[in-house]
């Protein structure tokens, strides 16, 4: 028989036990749905995991230090016996590694301990330079007044602890200044004039000199956006980069500089941070940076084993909704092996009529598949809306908690192609059995059959 | 009116079905030949073997052994997909409780072997038409089986049988169902189709004297043996 007209003949024996092959499709709909929430769950998590993870910067940044820096107490110097000279992390290094391809940006670390006067009273704390970069980091996602207007600004960020030890209403400071004390570096000229390259510092040393800087308070952020590498501690006044930079604040490394007097021309930095295009550059990069002499190390491995601890997970997730899909799949089996009872006759009929075993099989394969698209169309839209519900859910309860909403849910289009081929081939693996059931009756027994 | 020419031939042919330990001979080696264009009538009480050897002409069922010749071929050595082109093509069957499919509108029964024989679909409503001017039936296309009353049935059945145009038709008790004046028009009408359109008829039946009426011989069967065949006085009917 054509296609059409099995097509044609299968739908309509569906239609004549509508509620059976309705529940049966719906059996199959609940399982799909199962397997796409899971599996939408595990997705999601993921990218949750690895957007903050990538927008925090650790797996596509690259911290470069010069050589012999930080070194541990007692820990042997093992580039002690390299012919290079050992580079100092300085202006021109920075160039240098901003030429490298696939760099995004090259920043460096600007975080200093100091002094903040607000209303007259003093605070500790550290501030921290944050690049343009981080605007769209997930630590910004949903603090309280706006990220910094220019790159060059003289405005503030208050981290949410730090607000409160300003003030008990922490959202009121925004639009407020505040006083920061700090120290700057000057250069104690030597022989040139002041305006010399870099503004650095002439080799007689420098003199730190007390300095202040009036602060717009333009947002309050909840979490600590630059907490982690080769800072001093957590900050938790930040500002935009440039200003910093341009602050000259005298920084730990440079009592280090001096005592060195290996850079005591130029500016140089404890570390920079070089961020990659992509993840997947890093490690070419990586190797790049220390050919010029730098150390560098990422944090990619940690990125990979995250990587495959949410491949087990997801593997676990459908292996979960599947049981449901295992269930409805028998459903099939017993829906089907039930109308071969009910229409015995018919088969007798048909066959008497000239149908062949394969036309029979084909018919009643193709009713399970009906069944498994239905399903599986079906329940790919359970399982978006069970997602949604998932989401709905814990965001309430993430709210409650004074948490920022997230995305538990992403049904993408490869998973709605999944769910659908794989309900069709779970429901046509269903079908197998009653199908070469049909085809083998006898056609003298069935149309005797009463 | 009969060709020379068998339509169906059958040798030796046995069918034993096994029940446990015991074999029943359901037919124990007939041999007869329907002539191309003959209208055979297979007389006998039930359990006979009548049916299983129409089933066995109708390639619906084996025999154990023997051959059974229609149009040269030995249906014995034909695969299963070939026995179901031999049914599609050849033979055209009825029954006595009908089998008219109950989902399916009168049109759409007699659509069902054009189906499976895979023809045109805008070839398809013009045979079935053709099939039930045939058997007079040309209202009430569009209702289902359970609207019709047993006759009307029976005559959906045989458009149906006939419209794959085949050779032979092979008709079960078809007048079993029916009272006696539907069942004698029923079996006047596959008169007609013999006349009209050549067709060889091999009919089941109990009722000898209809068999006599509307058949050109009967066959009777006893015990699955064939006790003898003889022509038919077909006189009462003409």
């Amino acid at each position: 028989m054509k296609l059409s007209d099995l097509t044609d003949m299968a739908l309509r024996n569906l239609r004549e036990a509508i509620l059976r092959n309705a529940l049966t499709t719906l059996g199959v709909a609940v399982g799909v749905a199962s397997l796409v929430a899971m599996l939408s769950l595990g997705i999601s998590l993921q990218q949750l995991a690895s957007k903050r993870l990538s927008q925090s910067g650790l797996f596509d940044t690259i911290f470069v230090t010069a050589k012999n820096t930080f070194r541990g107490m007692g820990r042997p110097q093992r580039e002690a016996a390299s012919d290079k000279p050992i580079r100092s992390l300085d202006e021109d290094a920075r160039h240098e590694l901003e030429k490298l391809p696939n760099v995004m940006e090259v920043y460096p670390q600007v975080r200093f301990y100091t002094e903040v006067r607000f209303e007259d009273k003093p605070f500790a704390t550290v501030v921290a330079g944050m690049p343009d970069s981080s605007r769209n980091s997930g630590a910004f996602d949903g603090m309280q007044g706006n990220f910094f207007s220019s790159t060059t600004a003289d405005e503030a960020i208050l981290q949410i602890e730090f607000a409160k030890d300003l003030s008990t209403n922490p959202p009121s400071l925004i639009g407020q200044e505040l006083t920061l004390r700090y120290a700057e570096r000057q250069a104690i000229p030597a022989a040139g004039s002041e305006a010399s390259s870099n503004g650095g510092e002439a080799s007689g040393g420098f003199s730190v000199v007390p300095k202040q800087l009036r602060l717009k308070i333009v947002g309050i952020v909840e979490t600590e956006p630059a907490a982690g590498y080769g800072g001093i501690g957590n900050a938790r006044l930040l500002m935009p980069l440039d200003t910093a930079s341009t602050l000259r604040a005298a920084q730990v490394n440079d009592l280090r500089d001096i005592v060195r007097g290996s850079s005591a021309a130029k500016t140089t930095y404890p570390s920079l941070s070089v961020r990659a295009k992509s993840p997947s550059q890093v490690e070419a990069l990586e190797a790049s940076i220390k050919n010029l002499g730098f150390n560098a190390f990422s944090l990619l491995d940690a990125s990979k084993s995250l990587r495959t601890f949410f491949s087990v997970f997801d593997s676990l997730l459908g292996i979960f909704g599947s049981l449901a899909l295992a269930v409805a799949t028998l459903g099939i089996v017993n829906t089907l092996v039930m109308a071969i009872l009910e229409r015995r006759r018919e088969i007798g009929v048909l066959k008497a009529l000239g149908a062949s075993d394969s036309d029979v099989q084909q018919l009643f394969f193709i009713e399970a598949g009906v069944m498994g698209f239905l399903g599986g169309i079906l329940g790919v839209g359970f399982g978006w809306f069970l997602g949604r519900a998932i989401t709905f859910g814990t965001n309430v309860y993430l709210k409650r908690q004074n948490l920022n909403p997230i995305e538990l849910s992403s049904v993408p289009w490869w998973l709605v192609i999944l769910a659908l081929a794989f309900a069709v081939v779970v429901s046509l693996a269903a079908g197998l059995y009653p199908a070469s059931r049909a085809a083998k009756l006898n056609p003298v027994d069935a149309l005797r059959y009463e | 009116m009969p060709d020379t020419q068998p339509a169906v031939q059958l040798e030796h042919i046995s069918r034993y079905y096994q029940m446990g330990e015991t074999s029943v001979r359901a037919v124990d080696d007939v041999s007869f030949s329907v002539a191309g264009g003959e209208y055979l009538a297979l007389l006998g009480s039930s359990g006979s073997g009548k049916s299983t050897l129409l089933n066995l002409m109708a390639g619906l069922d084996r025999p154990t052994s023997g051959a059974i010749l229609s149009n040269g071929t030995n249906l014995a050595g034909l695969s299963p997909l070939e026995l179901a082109r031999y049914r599609r093509n050849t033979i055209g069957m009825i029954f006595q409780s009908f089998n008219l499919l109950p989902r399916m509108t009168l049109e759409e029964n007699v659509e069902l072997p054009l189906r499976l024989a895979e023809v045109e679909r805008s070839e398809r409503a013009g045979r079935v038409q053709e099939a039930l001017e045939r058997v007079r039936l040309t209202h009430r296309v569009g209702h289902r089986p359970s609207e019709l009353s047993g006759g009307e049935q029976q005559r959906v059945a045989i458009a149906r049988a006939l419209v794959n145009r085949p050779k032979i038709l092979l008709a079960d008790e078809p007048t079993g169902n029916l009272d006696s004046a539907t069942g004698e028009a029923i079996l006047s009408l596959l008169r007609d189709l013999q006349t009209q359109l050549g067709m060889t008829i091999v009919m089941v039946t109990h009722e000898r004297p209809l068999a006599e009426r509307f058949a050109d011989r009967l066959a009777t069967m006893g015990d699955g043996k064939l006790l003898g065949i003889s022509a038919a006085t077909r006189g009462a009917a003409q």
